[in-house]
């Protein structure tokens, strides 16, 4: 090839990776202007406070009620059940396989856990049909056991890998002096993890915590093959629930597209994606700070 | 006695942290084996290779066994191209300053956003705005935009491991940029884009929530796989059989059937990915 | 003797900070000079700017000129990769590329259209003092030979292309005492053919190897010349003691 053509090769190249990264960057940008677009639509409409505080969603009522806040507390409760069940199980794990686990241990735990994440979500909720609530059913005298609980059982199973990962990173990263200097001072090993390892790997705990949540509050399918999906507002962990994944899911594959119910859907969306944004970048804030701590 | 309730603390210590890793593993176990002793009777080349039949009360998967596999094929050729210019643009080409920090930033967090929310951008993008409808070729540019921060992501990550001695040699023997890249710091970096992109691919091949609204079917009738038409696919499927199909216990041991492939699949591809990761590791030390 | 590589009136900045001030400098054709100066002096940024590595960072600023022979290096008309072609470079920590011994020397050759048989190869693999030991391996990844064997194999990469000037950026800092012996050794071999200028923080190496010193320190050239005689007879204090090694 003479220089000309490497040039012209060199500087053609340029342009397309540039171009390439812009549309792929406009793609992706064009999720946040469609979530504005709908949901400013749907708020020409139906006023933002009623829709965030209203207790009834019923939207194909005779009188259409959009009011989410059923939606959100279902969703609120299921990821609060599972991060209860989650969170212990998660750092207990993540804590054996830094700290107790031997080499060849942690070598079979590490890709189990890889498998765990790899589960579609599809399967985990037909676990939840299958075996989950019948289980719930028999144990709690209910008919079925289509409810928050067993949407929070799966969900925590499903935020696991990513609680335990990430936390498992972060008690690793906590330098060897420290453990050394508590052990040097007659602490047991276990005195030393409560006390010294863990408060100093907190940031990435949190951090395992804040993504768990993210993953559990975006999760569509376990919930809406799970949890009954009875839009009341609900009362408690027996109750069947109608989460905001679950909504969309469910109610998109039916409405006639622009109408109200439709940029409602989109609406939800968008408080959907604030919702795990927030959850994302607290837990993106967390990992950085203790990146920056134990590399100063 | 002092020693021995010292002992026992220690052990109950320890005993806590094991139970919970046992909790763990007995989920991941339950799961395999529900799904294994309930689906393996069914597994026959039969199940695998014919189509569904009355009312998907009676014989195979091979319909949406057929769609998976193309959706997964246009989930890559749109993901990988694209994901990896995008990240050799990022991390090769554009400055390091605040605006790359952001956008580098923003995508991280875009593989954080709900998949079901990449369904509707997909159903508002592909299916309306573009009108390909309901189809394959939707679904798949759908799967294909859900793993694009993916895909950009681990790419970005092999190519930030290449030391910049890499590049230097290279420019040094006088090797323009793009050669540069192609010839050295591709190659280099290739086995860490692999594994990132078939753990994506695995990822995308079984997720339901984003093909629910932008072209799966309940039911298609006959092995076709036609791009500008709707299809069958494996999660799809196995959601249908298990909520909504009208004689859901009748086709039970089909869904248990549709479940094991499924994750036959999807951990075959993430072995693929240990795989490629184990050599390179090998290779390096 | 005729001067194969020069710098006029080189200004260099990163960003707000000087780097090189007002460097004038020029290097003979088949000699060694040796270039030292304590950390941070501008040593190496003065080396790279002649094969146009600061091309890559996009905060480097640079004004003067520098020349090889009467040619701009910085010229808009030159090709970049003609210069790199034949002013070659040789860098601190060997950076043979991820590829087979064979294929590390036929890559240069390869893009840049020279022939890259078997015999060119070997040609610069010998020129390297490392045929001996490689002859048999040529299918092996470059990465498995010792650290001074890659850097041998890192020099044979650049006088494979049959530059005019190889560029070292102390390329012994990271070896051991015998393999920097014997890349020494080669250095003073390849001067026949070759200009070289050499960067350096060994005292003893440059008294060794090289024909000429040049002393920087902040960013300026305070003292050039003979290397014995810079060494023996400094003409300035400063230099004098850094070479006691009295900082640096």
């Amino acid at each position: 090839m003479n220089y000309k053509t490497r040039l012209l090769l060199d500087v053609g190249f340029k342009f397309l990776f540039k171009a390439t990264g812009i549309l792929v960057l406009a793609l992706l940008g064009g999720i946040l202007a469609m979530l504005v677009y709908n949901s400013f639509s749907f708020f020409l409409d139906v006023r933002p406070l009623d829709f965030i505080t209203g207790i009834e969603w019923n939207p194909t009522g005779n009188s259409p009620k959009y009011g989410m806040l059923p939606l959100i507390l279902s969703t609120t409760l299921v990821t609060f059940g599972a991060m209860l069940i989650a969170i212990p199980i998660g750092i207990g794990t993540a804590a054996f396989i830094a700290e107790y686990a031997n080499h060849r241990l942690k070598n079979i735990l590490k890709p189990a856990i890889e498998m765990m994440a790899a589960i579609p979500s599809v399967v985990i909720g037909f676990l939840g049909i299958v075996v989950v609530s019948p289980g719930i059913a028999h144990v709690a005298g209910l008919s079925n056991g289509l409810n928050a609980l067993n949407g929070a059982i799966l969900l925590a199973v499903m935020a696991l890998p990513t609680i335990i990962t990430v936390a498992e990173d972060a008690i690793h990263a906590v330098p060897k002096a420290y453990k050394e200097a508590s052990y040097g001072v007659g602490a047991t090993k276990w005195q030393t993890l409560c006390k010294v390892v863990l408060p100093a790997a907190a940031p990435g705990i949190i951090a395992a915590v804040m993504l768990g949540v993210g993953r559990a509050i975006g999760e569509t399918m376990t919930v809406l093959m799970a949890t009954g999906n009875a839009s009341l507002l609900p009362t408690g962990m027996f109750d069947s629930v109608k989460t905001m994944t679950a909504t969309i899911a469910i109610e998109m594959g039916e409405v006639p597209y622009q109408t109200t119910h439709y940029y409602a859907l989109y609406a939800i969306a968008t408080v959907l994606f604030i919702m795990t944004l927030v959850a994302n970048m607290l837990g993106e804030y967390f990992i950085n700070r203790f990146r920056k701590y134990h590399a100063a | 006695m002092r020693r021995k309730s010292h002992l026992l603390t220690s052990v109950v210590e320890w005993g806590t942290l094991l139970l919970s890793t046992l909790l763990v593993c007995f989920f991941l176990l339950v799961v395999i084996w529900e799904i294994a002793s309930k689906g393996a009777p069914l597994l026959s080349w039969d199940f695998l290779f014919s189509t569904p039949s009355e009312g998907m009360t009676k014989g195979g998967i091979l319909t949406p066994i057929i769609g998976t596999i193309i959706l997964t094929f246009i989930t890559a050729l749109f993901a990988i191209p694209f994901g990896v210019a995008c990240a050799i643009y990022l991390q090769e080409y554009a400055e390091d300053n605040w605006l790359t920090r952001t956008i580098r930033a923003s995508i991280r967090n875009l593989s954080g956003v709900p998949s079901i929310i990449y369904g509707l951008f997909g159903l508002a993008l592909f299916v309306q705005a573009l009108a390909l409808g309901t189809s394959m070729i939707a679904a798949g540019l759908t799967l294909g935009l859900l793993s694009l921060p993916y895909v950009i992501t681990t790419t970005e990550e092999a190519l930030m491991r290449i030391p910049n001695s890499m590049r230097e040699a290279a420019l040094a023997v006088g090797a323009t940029k793009f050669e540069t890249i192609k010839d050295v710091i591709l190659p280099a970096a290739m086995s860490g884009i692999l594994t990132g992109v078939v753990l994506t691919l695995s990822r995308a091949s079984g997720e339901t929530a984003p093909i629910l609204f932008t072209g799966a079917a309940f039911y298609i009738n006959g092995a076709s796989g036609y791009l500008d038409q709707e299809f069958m696919a494996l999660p799809y499927h196995l959601y249908m059989l298990s909520t909504q199909h009208q004689s859901i216990e009748e086709v039970r041991p089909i869904a248990y059937g549709t479940a094991l492939v499924l994750i036959i699949v999807v951990f075959f591809l993430n072995l693929t990915a240990f795989y490629i990761r184990y050599k390179y590791r090998k290779n390096e030390h | 003797m005729s001067i194969k590589l020069s710098a006029k009136n080189l200004h260099i900045n990163f960003g707000t900070k000087k780097v090189l001030n007002n460097v004038n400098v020029a290097f003979e054709e088949h000699q060694i000079t040796a270039l030292i100066g304590p950390s941070g002096c501008g040593k190496s940024t003065l080396l790279r700017s002649f094969n146009r590595m600061h091309d890559l960072s996009s905060d480097a600023k640079i004004e003067g000129s520098l020349f090889l022979d009467s040619l701009d290096l910085y010229a808009r008309t030159v090709p970049v990769t003609e210069i790199r072609k034949r002013i070659g470079m040789v860098f601190q920590k060997a950076n043979p590329f991820p590829k087979s011994i064979y294929d590390n020397i036929a890559y240069g050759l390869k893009i840049n259209n020279l022939p890259h048989g078997k015999k060119e190869i070997e040609k610069a693999l010998r020129e390297a003092f490392l045929w001996d030991e490689v002859k048999n391996d040529l299918k092996m990844p470059a990465t498995r030979l010792s650290g001074g064997q890659q850097q041998r194999l890192c020099i044979a990469r650049a006088v494979a292309l049959r530059p005019e000037v190889i560029l070292m950026d102390e390329p012994c800092s990271a070896l051991d005492p015998i393999s920097t012996l014997k890349i020494e050794e080669l250095i003073v071999h390849l001067k026949e053919k070759y200009t070289i200028v050499i960067v350096t923080h060994n005292m003893q190496q440059a008294q060794r190897i090289a024909d000429r010193t040049v002393f920087m320190y902040l960013g300026e050239v305070k003292e050039e010349g003979i290397t014995t005689q810079l060494f023996n007879h400094p003409a300035e204090e400063m230099t004098a003691n850094y070479i006691r090694g009295q900082f640096g």
